[in-house]
């Protein structure tokens, strides 16, 4: 299974490296990853594997949040299904 | 990997444009309860429904999470009980009171399905059911109740026109020291769906299986935001911007009704293509109109802009689905949305124009709270009136009007939450005595020479 992990706010030093490593403790494989700044804020988008992650998708999500906030950004991860079944047909 | 606008756009849909699923509603059966002793008959419809509905709204929190969509309200519709009334006898409320303590144990947010279906006649079941809505609705919390008195193949049964009128009122005077909430949980219908997710009306129809999952959509500030795009867009754009984002939420709702039915093991119903607003700021469908280039809803040309919404809504939705069901259209809930209230508050929006709406839109007059003094034979003339579109249009109409007991134009009621709050609508005060007392039934219409 699949997901999307996003990162929006303004950019900080290391963030890719803190979300990385939440993803490596968990055994969430990051596949790819782009990064942009749309209108002075920084955009990170993450698309990762969740099949072999440790804990309850619910837990690592929160997990994600914590570190947002800890950091001053929106951090949220969502299943993949979702983008493709909206903007797909 | 995904277009990073489209990752993008739907974070700014849920976060700023309040897209959410409104409901995921499990319909049960409760034919298989039906006892001839009604305290069985409650006891069976319990454990039935805690059994099945027993992990809903842990499911529904999964998904939310997972997929980051708020699910808003996790619900239940039943059987209308009036048919297991006619089987056991016995005071309908127990029932009632059976269903609030269910709704209670499964944490759902609603359980519909008190209610009866008289459009052509009325049982003793009914009846009993029907006398016992104001106390049903005032001993309980989380208990909604649905009448369907008419529909385009039986007429309009005036018997229950008439006496809906005073059933309406009851249950906003039992309930008048809470803002009358009882009239909020009680709604009328012609041509009720028997696979609407949304309340009051929900209800698991006869036909039914013997359970189901149901979704209602929302997104009127998505829709919004769209049109805000395209200012100058002529009404061809217009039309195809609310099928393209009508897609989307749609989708949406379908990925979340198909995986609730999954994880639940209850088989996918419908998608309720609907269009539900809040009485939060930016969830208004009003707005929309507004949007299209009213100054205000309830101006004219109100009409004409809902039913390009409807219908487009429709068109865009019916591909994003499976199946789709329910009430599908755009709602008009008047103390829900941001937009109407202020309207109504600043005189550009009448019951008669909302009356008029009702003809275009998924609906009919709803969340209208009308003076406490109107006589119990307006409220059915409102009821009657409503009721004829929806007869001889074919479609669904249905009027859920909250007499404000000691309160008249000028005030206003606050429900809280959802419900939102309203200010006295102004009726017109001619006396339609003797017609509601005629009884009887309107004939069904004829369904050619259509003009």
């Amino acid at each position: 299974m699949r997901a999307i992990i996003t990162v929006v706010g303004h950019d900080t030093v290391g963030i890719l490296s803190k979300v990385s490593t939440e993803c490596a403790e968990n055994n969430v494989n990051v596949m790819e990853v782009t990064q942009s700044i749309l209108s002075d804020l920084f955009c990170m988008i993450m698309l990762v594997d969740v099949t072999n992650l440790k804990k309850p998708f619910g837990e690592f999500s929160d997990l994600l949040g914590e570190l947002g906030e800890k950091e001053n950004l929106n951090i949220r991860i969502m299943r993949e299904d979702l983008f493709n079944s909206m903007h797909r047909i | 990997m995904i277009n990073t606008k489209d990752i993008l756009e739907t974070i700014e849909m849920i976060d700023n444009e309040n897209l959410d699923v409104r409901t995921v509603t499990m319909g049960i059966s409760l034919f298989d309860c039906a006892c001839a002793d009604i305290d069985k008959s409650c006891q069976k419809i319990y454990d039935k429904i805690t059994t099945k509905a027993e992990n809903l709204v842990k499911v529904c929190h999964e998904i939310e999470k997972e997929f980051g969509i708020p699910i808003i309200n996790k619900r239940i519709s039943v059987t209308p009980i009036a048919l297991l009334v006619s089987a056991s006898g016995g005071d309908p409320v127990k029932y009632a009171l059976t269903l609030q303590k269910a709704a209670d144990k499964t944490g759902v947010d609603f359980i519909g399905g008190y209610s009866a279906l008289v459009q052509k006649g009325a049982t003793p079941g009914d009846l009993a059911l029907i006398n016992s809505i104001p106390e049903a609705l005032a001993q309980t919390e989380n208990i909604c109740s649905s009448v369907n008195l008419a529909s385009t193949k039986a007429g309009i049964n005036m018997d229950a026109v008439e006496k809906m009128g005073h059933i309406i009122k009851e249950t906003a005077i039992l309930t008048k020291d809470k803002n009358c909430i009882g009239a909020a949980k009680l709604v009328v219908f012609c041509n009720a769906p028997e696979d609407n997710p949304f309340m009051a009306g929900a209800f698991h129809g006869p036909g039914e299986g013997d359970s189901v999952i149901n979704v209602g959509v929302s997104g009127p500030g998505v829709v919004r935001a769209a049109l805000s795009k395209h200012k100058d867009a002529d009404f061809s754009r217009l039309a195809e911007i609310i099928k393209t984002t009508a897609f989307k939420i749609t989708k949406m709702g379908q990925l979340v009704a198909l995986e609730a039915s999954k994880r639940l093991n209850v088989p996918f119903g419908i998608v309720d293509l609907s269009l539900a607003p809040t009485p939060a700021i930016g969830d208004s469908v009003a707005h929309i109109l507004e949007e299209m280039g009213l100054e205000s809803c309830g101006a004219h040309g109100t009409t004409a802009a809902l039913a390009i919404l409807n219908d487009s809504v429709k068109k865009g939705g019916v591909m994003a689905s499976g199946h789709v069901g329910g009430l599908s259209g755009a709602f008009i809930p008047v103390s829900e949305d941001a937009g109407m209230i202020d309207a109504v508050e600043s005189g550009t929006l009448s019951i008669e124009k909302l009356e008029a709406m009702t003809s275009v839109c998924s609906v009919g007059l709803d969340m209208i709270v009308i003076p406490g003094d109107t006589p119990d034979d307006i409220i059915s003339a409102i009821i009657a009136d409503e009721a004829a579109i929806g007869m001889i249009n074919s479609k669904t109409t249905a009027v859920r009007v909250i007499p404000a007991i000691g309160k008249s134009v000028g005030d206003s009621l606050h429900f809280g939450g959802l419900l939102g709050y309203a200010p006295v609508t102004k009726l017109n005060s001619a006396s339609p005595l003797k017609f509601i007392n005629r009884k009887g039934r309107i004939p069904a219409p004829l369904n050619s020479l259509k003009n």
